[in-house]
């Protein structure tokens, strides 16, 4: 395979950007949520029926 | 009869759709890796070069689309005052910029053995993407140099109007100044690709709208979060203030 370097490079980076980024969407979320009250997290509550 | 009641919400802004959306994100990209590197053949003047399309197309295509929602979330903030778009705007900001990135930066490493250098100035298509960059950059400054909510949304908002005057200049380049660039036309229109080259192409593109959506779901929820975050210690900042005044006053009552 021809420019094996630069594909690695090209495709290393890209992958590892949306990984990193995922990780600290995920990161930034669990920290905000678990400071939030529950009562108040109105986007993630389910709604349930008793 | 049954009532409606609310479950005790999870400390994370995962949901039964963001897990979905997150395992056909892994099983796309394991397909798109195969396809891009072993399925795939190689380009007659590209040689493997040709490869790097895979990751670079589909992030260019999701900065459009990324930026474009910014652009109409703007104009919803601007003129329903809806904050539920606001967040939206300013989600697909983040994650647009980083799309954009990458398209700059897959662009350069795909342009050196195509076109025998990472950059040139004088093409107008690298350069408007980097200056729609620059702006994106920009809006997400505006939004982190805090003050009133409302205030801060409005001016990112015209932030984000300007940058995206820029979207169809950066599309178009290559048609309006075709003889100040080295982009070839779309690789879509050009209908030159062999059809596993298009298929894993548009692989890269499915693959890449879907963590769009996973990332925007838990992004707008992060949002969410943090301004309720903001409100919360607001609440609790007043609640402190009124209660130093009150024991201030009966003080000086005594």
């Amino acid at each position: 395979m021809t420019h094996l370097g630069y594909l690695l490079v090209g495709w290393g980076v890209s992958l590892g950007a949306l990984g990193l980024y995922a990780l600290r969407v995920m990161q930034r979320g669990r920290r905000a949520a678990g400071r939030v009250p529950p009562e108040r997290r109105r986007w993630l509550a389910a709604e349930e029926t008793s | 009869m049954t009532t409606p009641v609310r479950s005790e919400a999870p400390a994370h802004t995962g949901s039964t759709t963001t897990r979905l959306l997150g395992v056909a994100v892994i099983v796309g990209l394991v397909a798109l890796v195969l396809l891009g590197f072993f399925g795939a053949p190689a380009d007659d003047e590209q040689a493997d070069a040709v490869r790097l399309i895979f990751v670079h197309v589909p992030s260019a295509f999701l900065t459009y689309a990324a930026f474009t929602v910014t652009a109409v979330g703007s104009v919803m903030w601007l003129w329903k005052r809806s904050l539920w778009w606001d967040l939206v705007a300013h989600g697909s900001a983040e994650i647009g910029v980083v799309f954009c990135s990458l398209t700059l930066f897959t662009g350069s490493v795909w342009g050196r053995p195509t076109w025998n250098t990472y950059w040139d100035w004088g093409d107008v298509r690298l350069v408007t993407t980097l200056i729609l960059l620059l702006l994106m950059v920009g809006y997400l400054a505006v939004r982190s140099m805090g003050g009133d909510d409302s205030a801060v949304a409005t001016r990112s908002a015209i932030v984000a109007l300007i940058a995206a005057v820029n979207l169809p200049i950066v599309n178009r380049s290559v048609e309006w100044w075709f003889d100040r660039t080295l982009h070839q036309k779309s690789s879509l229109t050009d209908g030159n690709l062999e059809d596993l080259t298009l298929f894993t192409m548009l692989l890269g593109v499915v693959v890449w709208s879907l963590f769009y959506v996973w990332a925007m779901i838990h992004r707008f929820r992060v949002g969410w979060l943090e301004r309720e975050l903001r409100f919360g210690d607001l609440d609790v900042a007043i609640a402190q203030r009124r209660a130093e005044a009150r024991a201030s006053s009966d003080g000086g009552g005594r």
